[in-house]
């Protein structure tokens, strides 16, 4: 973090922000797991894809699902428009399966579980124990007994170890399983959903993900109910050499509410890695879905060695009318982002809300934004984004906003700021505004004066400047989102509450 | 990379009815310029530089016909005094254009020039063009450089008295028109170059302009009349210390309009303001896409785009400010809005910000919607009649745009032109 230290820091920028972004800079999870494990052989190809499918004892059309899928990924070209650059990918020389030894037999319970696994997790902040709460969140120790139970699945390398509170989730009717489980388990579901969202052609990265995903979670929320605690998933890849491609599926029914966090950490290594994950999220009528994510990849070192890839597609269909789906992300971690959440607006009176923070540091580069797809009629769109770039690093928000002519009285509000923390890095911006009738509204304004009006009155009223109250209110957002996270890292992340809007780019 | 064969093709059909002129001292930019289109070849839909404008009718090789504005209406900037320089259908008319003599000013033909082997043209042709080909590849400008056989190039080393005008008409149902000027003003010198007329069925015109330090230049274009005309322009400006470059455009009528700017800052303390309006109805296609690249400590500028859409009209504007590493103290704004009459216009935006230096101040906004509801219904609830409130509106509408003219009567003949176009289709 020398680099940092060094920076002529322009006037106006505060400094506690200065401070969170160096303090965000040093990595904590870069240990390794030494735990002895067993590998498909290096490589992709129709062979690997049937293994990965015969390891998760899949039936058969998932295999030709997969199949399809590779067959697909062979004739497609890696994606290049993106403002990220880095050493070509050797697809071939890498591991796409890697799961412990102690996982060969599906442990029954989590008492089952190798105890070395479970310590991994313990020392990450997530011990996979049925308690109420989590050590390290603030605020923790003044929760209600009832608490905030949170139910997780926790992925390491290309399986899932164990999901916690699955009984009492049942007892709801809610399932919350590795998508390994509900491929064999609930298969009509899998079927109907899967691929429904994000197209097994989708793009090169999701089309990859597709032939070779070898664990994820699945969540479905029945009709009406509200789900009674938050559910996580937490990926950890600890293997060298091996890419993780987790699929992640949540379907909330109609009128039914569920919030979901997602955090990923891994070893620091000299070689990069790759991870391309693909989250399908379905949102029938009246139902609401929360999905926040931390990312906290192993993000390269001071010199830009190593680090993740991390090459996400994330897309939720708003099928419903009155459906409501909320992203938010941190995103601190990886030396490559490209990551674009995204809401189809399928739905009359739907609505989709992106909010976003992007640190990047040393040689970092994150391209990241979000699509919104206003298709029904009466639907709002909401894109908050916080860009900040220090070090040599490049951070690059891109959106799309498309306002089809049948959606008529829409309403989008985009904000994007980018901050920039001393002369070497770089901060960009990719907006594209698509309207196609003229009872729909958009706005895409660096100006700061659309944020909750209630809100900013309170503010204003208590005799704070305009930019002032926006940073508490979009500050404010966040906090409540990072507080939720049953992560010791959720700790790190409420830091970033403390950067200010002050001094940014619009 | 090799060029994908369908581009190869479809650029070399094109080449096939064209051939270079007599170059003189621009023969070896006409070289480069015709090499490096066939390595970049002309753009075809798949482009993400034209993901919202198809160029396939600015790209095929013959011009597609546009029939002739018959209209009684006076011509623009007719009640100014200024010198004109008078093309038809792409090519120079002496007998329509006045005396090319003016103090201050040295303004030769294209073809005068490529009989010449040296030539200050020379520093400049094809040039600014080349140059403004990174990071973004402008095809279309490099077939202009290669094949443009009339235009000027006009040398300011004073304060002329009155503005320079350029006026295309079109006399040919199906002319296919390319003319490339260069300007060079130089050091405390100052010029208003004016530009009108629809010019051809199809024209491509590229413009190059090169401010040195302290220079001034004003540029003042209408295009519009023939509807079914079809225009790709290029303007590439570069600004030396302490310059000034103000562009203002206004669009009424087209089926295809590309108007293509761009502009480097690259001596300190330089300002640059690119603005634009343009009012079109139904099948009206209309593409603003700017380029400013900000290469010196303390610059300024401004784009300032406002599109009024009717009937199933389309406005584009794809803009970008470039600030690179060291271009401390900047100031760079951008705005770009449309108002929407109906249900069917539609509007498409990509307003672009890239930056690389951390002690700047960069911001920029695009909306898009229809008339305000609450402002009509005050107006017609003081008296005034729907349609005349309406136009008010969009007047007003369009008037940060307008504003951005420094000289009055330039900006009353816009205002003027504006307001008839409102009337006659309401």
């Amino acid at each position: 973090m020398a680099a940092l230290d060094q920076t002529q820091v322009k006037e106006g920028v505060d400094q506690e922000t200065v401070d969170a972004v160096r303090e965000v800079g040093t990595y904590k999870y870069g240990w390794e797991t030494e735990i002895e494990m067993e590998y498909a052989p290096k490589g992709v190809n129709p062979d690997i894809v049937r293994l990965i499918s015969q390891k998760n004892e899949e039936p058969g059309w998932m295999t030709d699902w997969r199949l399809a899928a590779f067959e697909r990924w062979t004739q497609m070209k890696e994606p290049k428009w993106a403002m990220v650059h880095y050493p070509a990918i050797d697809f071939q020389n890498q591991y796409y399966y890697a799961r412990p030894k102690s996982m060969e037999t599906k442990p029954k319970s989590l008492d089952e579980v190798d105890p070395k696994l479970l310590a991994t997790y313990e020392k990450l902040g997530i011990p996979l124990k049925e308690q109420m709460i989590l050590a390290g969140v603030e605020g923790a120790e003044n929760a209600p007994a009832e608490g905030r139970k949170v139910a997780v699945d926790a992925v390491f390398d290309s399986v899932s170890v164990g999901t916690t509170f699955q009984d009492e989730l049942k007892k709801h009717g809610v399932i919350f399983c590795s998508i390994s489980e509900a491929i064999r388990e609930h298969p009509e579901l899998v079927k109907k959903y899967l691929g429904s969202v994000v197209p097994v052609s989708d793009n090169f990265y999701a089309t990859l993900n597709s032939a070779v995903f070898s664990d994820g979670s699945f969540v479905y929320v029945p009709p009406g109910v509200r789900c009674p605690m938050e559910l996580s998933t937490y990926f950890r890849i600890n293997a060298e050499n091996t890419g993780q491609f987790e699929r992640t599926l949540i379907i909330a029914d109609k009128g039914s509410y569920v919030s979901y966090l997602e955090g990923c950490t891994a070893p620091q290594r000299d070689t990069a890695q790759l991870h391309a994950a693909v989250v399908e999220i379905i949102v029938e009528e009246d139902a609401e879905v929360k999905y926040s994510t931390v990312q906290n990849w192993f993000p390269g070192d001071e010199n830009g060695k190593g680090g993740i890839y991390n090459f996400v597609t994330k897309r939720a269909d708003c099928r419903g009318d009155r459906s409501k789906v909320m992203w938010t992300q941190v995103e601190t971690g990886s030396a490559v982002t490209w990551k674009y959440p995204s809401c189809i607006l399928r739905g009359d009176d739907s609505q989709g809300e992106f909010y976003s923070i992007a640190i990047t540091n040393n040689y970092q580069q994150a391209d990241t934004g979000t699509k919104m797809v206003h298709l029904g009629k009466n639907t709002k769109s909401r894109i908050v984004s916080k860009g900040i770039s220090a070090g040599k690093a490049q951070n690059t928000y891109r959106g799309l906003v498309s306002m089809h002519p049948k959606a008529k009285n829409s309403r989008n509000y985009t904000q994007c700021d980018s901050l920039l923390i001393g002369d070497k890095c770089g901060a960009h911006t990719v907006p594209y505004i698509e309207v196609r009738n003229n009872s729909s509204r958009c706005e895409h304004e660096a100006t700061t004066s659309k944020v909750d009006d209630d809100q900013l009155f309170y503010c204003r009223q208590r005799g704070m400047d305009e930019e002032e109250a926006v940073a508490l209110v979009v500050n404010g957002f966040c906090k409540d989102v990072l507080q939720a996270l049953p992560m010791e890292f959720a700790m790190e992340a409420q830091q970033l509450v403390a950067i200010s809007l002050e001094g940014s780019v619009g | 990379m090799a060029l994908p064969e369908v581009k190869q093709s479809a650029t070399e059909a094109r080449l096939a009815s064209l051939s270079l002129p007599t170059a003189g001292c621009t023969r070896d930019a006409r070289e480069a310029a015709l090499a490096r289109l066939r390595e970049m070849g002309l753009p075809n839909r798949r482009d993400e530089y034209w993901k919202y404008t198809r160029p396939d009718t600015l790209v095929q090789p013959e011009a597609p016909k546009a029939a002739l504005f018959t209209a009684d209406e006076p011509m623009m900037f007719d009640g100014i005094d200024r010198l004109k320089i008078v093309f038809i259908d792409g090519v120079f008319s002496p007998e329509a254009s006045d005396d090319l003599s003016l103090e201050g000013v040295q303004i030769e033909r294209l073809e005068d020039i490529c009989c010449k082997d040296i030539h200050w043209a020379k520093e400049l042709y094809g040039v600014l063009e080349a140059g403004g080909q990174q990071p973004v590849a402008r095809p279309l400008a490099a077939l202009n450089t290669a094949f443009a056989s009339d235009g000027v190039a006009i040398h300011v080393t004073g304060k002329p008295s009155k503005p320079i005008s350029l006026i295309y008409n079109h006399d040919s149902e199906s002319s296919d028109a390319f003319l490339h000027h260069v300007i060079r003003v130089e050091n405390e010198a100052e010029v208003t170059i004016l530009e009108n007329g629809p010019a051809a069925s199809r024209f491509n015109k590229c413009m190059e302009i090169d401010i040195a330090d302290g220079g001034i230049l004003h540029h003042v274009r209408a295009q519009g009349r023939d509807h079914e005309r079809r225009a790709a322009t290029h303007m590439f400006a570069r600004l030396g210390a302490e310059s000034v470059y103000k562009s203002f455009t206004l669009t009424v009528n087209g089926v295809l309009t590309r108007n293509e700017q761009v502009v480097e800052l690259t001596g300190d303390d330089a300002v640059a303001h690119v603005a634009g309006a343009c009012v079109g109805d139904g099948d009206f296609h209309h593409d603003d896409t700017v380029f400013i690249t900000h290469d010196a400590v303390n610059c300024e500028s401004r784009q300032v785009f406002k599109k009024v859409l009717r009937n199933g009209a389309t406005g584009v504007f794809q803009g970008k400010i470039l600030v690179k590493e060291g271009a401390q103290k900047t100031d760079g704004y951008q705005i770009s809005q449309s108002l929407l009459l109906d249900e069917d216009s539609q509007f498409l935006a990509k307003p672009e910000l890239e930056i690389y230096a951390d002690d700047v101040a960069c911001s920029h906004g695009s909306t898009s919607g229809a008339i305000d509801e609450t402002a009509l219904f005050y107006l017609c609830s003081r008296g005034v009649p729907k349609k005349d409130a309406t136009n008010m509106l969009t007047l007003a509408f369009l008037a940060e745009a307008v504003d951005e003219i420094e000289n009055k009567a330039l900006a009353e003949d816009i205002v003027s032109r504006l307001e008839g176009w409102l009337k006659r289709r309401s």
